[in-house]
């Protein structure tokens, strides 16, 4: 799990071209959205793409995407429970 | 300043040819969006109105090489004839300028190998437009609008101005643009497609339905063009106005597609007394909830009001355009149409949507627009008394 | 008198306000570094800036030049500031970005900026700007038209202040030309000979 969630990091600073943001900096259980990284509804698009993209996995309802994305640790589980990885 | 009237206008899309063949379609309540399995456009099937490219090719004209066109260019060409043909307005004439909306243009090039034989060029809009221009032997070079969704409104208002403002007599707006991969693949990333045909301000919406097609109008401060029989209808106020919110995602409160309501309004000296409302409505959850505020806010939520797009599919830097066209028909036949796809009244405020054909007199029409980018436009039609 | 109050033209990878050069580069950086340190000189951090496509970034730094130490939202309320942008190639750039990841997984963050008023957008979030914003495209920089549209938005009221902006980008090739147009007692007055000179000098 640790080692999935430094990818996933790694993956979100470069998907989301977060400037200046290390993987250090992003906690794996504080809200991606809103407040910390303050991402925002393109930023979710580009996670399913993400998702999609590196591990097989589709999302079709924002909505569900919403959950899934709340933070590093839930997309972590949630590709652990559905995917390849 | 000038008064700005409004003269013809030609509909092209999948429902006619021609403003008629598209009212008549409408009041018979038919929409033009069907379900298409086209594996180049989009793996799995989708939801659009598309224009039958049998249809197109009969249509054009038969002296014309159809291979010298792109397909959105044949559109334009054919929807600008039929409002020349019907107006007797002589193309050449120096006082007359070509106004074009669109977004995408002539981007299905991209997906042809070799741009179908075109030059790389035509992705230019200008270049699409001053070929336009140039099939008429029109004699200014064309004005390209190309601002989101609102492009079709935006190009009607800045036709007003230069006509109010003395520099031109006719302008001619016209509209158009091309379902294709590009925007189906763009609008189906963005998850905002709906499963089945659009329902605006519905309960039950899931997202826009795409649509092509081309809308023309032509706007003048010349009377003699003006069709006897019908109303004296000019474009009586206009404005525009951002969100300064986000790129895509519409305002939380519709304040400034209110405030965009509100200036044209008082500019066409109208109050609040509007007998229609020909509003947006893609069917997007975020965006009609905006545009239900907006009209909450301004004031306006017990009049009349429909979303075409329930009949053409969203038609994007077309659909300001056709659907003023339409709206002025409706005007002039004193009919006003539902919004096709809805049933129950899915948006935080009240609104007045209309279920059925209306006959009832109507004399002053508000055309509205939203789109990404956060801009917002709304215009005033006004027949004279 | 209706006056050009400040211009910034970024082109040849060089940054001039009002004629003055505040940032020179080497010809053969790419435009992506070069924008960049446009970004670090302007220095104040705008962390949307990085996920802009590179017309945005080319509109954006020259608006933040533009108008710095103004606050024309505050001074002239945020529905009086009006913005007439164009170009030529629209958003083709980015079209032709996105249009490479169609095939396998389409991008929704290219997808949003193949719309050239995008960049309208972005200023009006940057600038807290509510007024008219349009978007026209034309073959090449059009003054006269430029000129009278904003002339006309003020003298019908309909705005306090115009930018107008003429921001280009294909495949490298760039050129960013902003002026602020303002009703002021002196300075250089709006004519079309006028724009037209500061465009060639740029």
């Amino acid at each position: 799990m640790d080692a999935l969630i430094a990818k996933l990091k790694t993956q979100i600073i470069e998907q989301l071209n977060l400037e200046g943001v290390a993987p250090d900096d992003i906690d794996a259980d504080s809200p991606l959205f809103g407040e910390g990284l303050g991402l925002d509804s393109i930023d979710a698009l580009e996670l399913i793409v993400l998702l999609e993209k590196n591990y097989g996995l589709k999302i079709e309802n924002p909505a569900e995407g919403k959950k899934i994305f709340s933070t590093i640790r839930s997309i972590a589980e949630y590709i652990t429970a559905n995917g390849k990885a | 300043m000038k008064p700005v009237f409004t003269a013809q206008g030609n509909v092209l899309s999948s429902l006619g040819f021609t403003a008629a063949e598209n009212f008549t379609a409408m009041q018979q309540g038919r929409s033009g969006i069907k379900k298409h399995s086209i594996p180049e456009f989009l793996s799995f099937p989708f939801y659009a109105s598309l224009i039958d490219n049998e249809k197109l090719k009969a249509a054009f004209f038969p002296f014309i090489d159809n291979n010298n066109y792109t397909r959105l260019e044949k559109i334009f060409i054919l929807s600008i004839a039929d409002v020349l043909q019907q107006t007797g307005l002589n193309p050449k004439d120096e006082k007359t300028l070509l106004v074009i909306s669109t977004t995408k243009g002539n981007i299905n090039l991209l997906e042809l190998e070799n741009y179908g034989d075109f030059s790389e060029k035509r992705l230019l809009l200008s270049e699409m437009a001053k070929v336009i221009a140039d099939f008429f032997g029109m004699k200014n070079t064309p004005l390209v609008v190309s601002n989101a969704c609102i492009s079709g409104v935006l190009a009607i208002i800045s036709a007003q101005r230069l006509i109010s403002s003395g520099q031109y007599e006719n302008v001619i707006v016209s509209g158009g643009d091309l379902v294709s991969e590009f925007t189906l693949s763009g609008f189906n990333s963005f998850k905002a497609m709906s499963d089945e045909p659009c329902r605006p301000y519905d309960a039950e919406r899931k997202g826009i339905s795409l649509g092509e097609g081309c809308g023309t109008l032509l706007l003048t401060s010349n009377e003699t063009l003006l069709r006897k029989a019908e109303k004296k209808i000019t474009v009586a106020g206009c404005s525009v106005s951002n969100d300064a919110n986000h790129i895509s995602g519409p305002s939380r409160t519709g304040e400034e597609l209110a405030l965009a309501v509100n200036i044209a309004l008082a500019e066409a000296e109208v109050g609040k007394s509007v007998d229609f409302i020909s509003a947006h409505g893609t069917a997007t959850l975020f965006n009609d909830e905006m545009e239900s505020k907006a009209f909450f806010n301004a004031g306006l939520n017990h009049i009349p009001l429909n979303s075409m797009k329930g009949f053409f599919g969203h038609t994007l830097g077309a659909a300001g355009v056709i659907e003023a066209v339409v709206t002025l028909e409706s005007i002039n036949r004193n009919m006003l149409l539902p919004s096709h796809g809805f049933e129950n009244l899915g948006v935080p405020a009240p609104l007045n949507i209309i279920k059925q054909n209306v006959q009832k007199e109507i004399n002053t029409a508000l055309k509205t627009a939203s789109g990404f980018g956060g801009c917002n436009a709304a215009v005033v039609f006004k027949a004279e008394k | 008198m209706i006056t050009i109050k400040s211009y910034c033209s970024v082109r040849n990878h060089q940054l001039k306000l009002n004629g003055t050069t505040l940032l020179a580069k080497e010809k053969e950086l790419l435009f992506s570094d070069f924008i960049k340190s446009a970004y670090d000189l302007n220095g104040s951090t705008y962390l949307k800036f990085f996920k802009m496509d590179d017309l945005c970034k080319l509109a954006f730094i020259a608006s933040e030049f533009l108008l710095k130490n103004r606050k024309l939202s505050e001074q002239y309320g945020a529905e009086n500031v009006s913005l007439v942008f164009a170009n030529t190639s629209s958003s083709l750039d980015t079209d032709l970005k996105y249009y490479q990841t169609v095939k396998d997984f389409p991008s929704p963050s290219l997808f949003v900026y193949t719309l050239p008023n995008i960049m309208l957008g972005e200023i009006s979030i940057r600038q807290k700007f509510k007024g008219k914003n349009a978007f026209f495209v034309f073959e090449a920089f059009q003054a006269e038209f430029l000129c009278n549209y904003a002339t006309r938005l003020l003298n019908d009221k309909k705005a306090k202040a115009v930018i107008i902006g003429w921001v280009e980008l294909l495949k490298e090739n760039y050129e960013a030309f902003l002026c602020l147009i303002e009703e002021t007692e002196s300075g250089t007055e709006l004519t079309k000979e006028n724009l037209e000179k500061l465009y060639t000098d740029r």
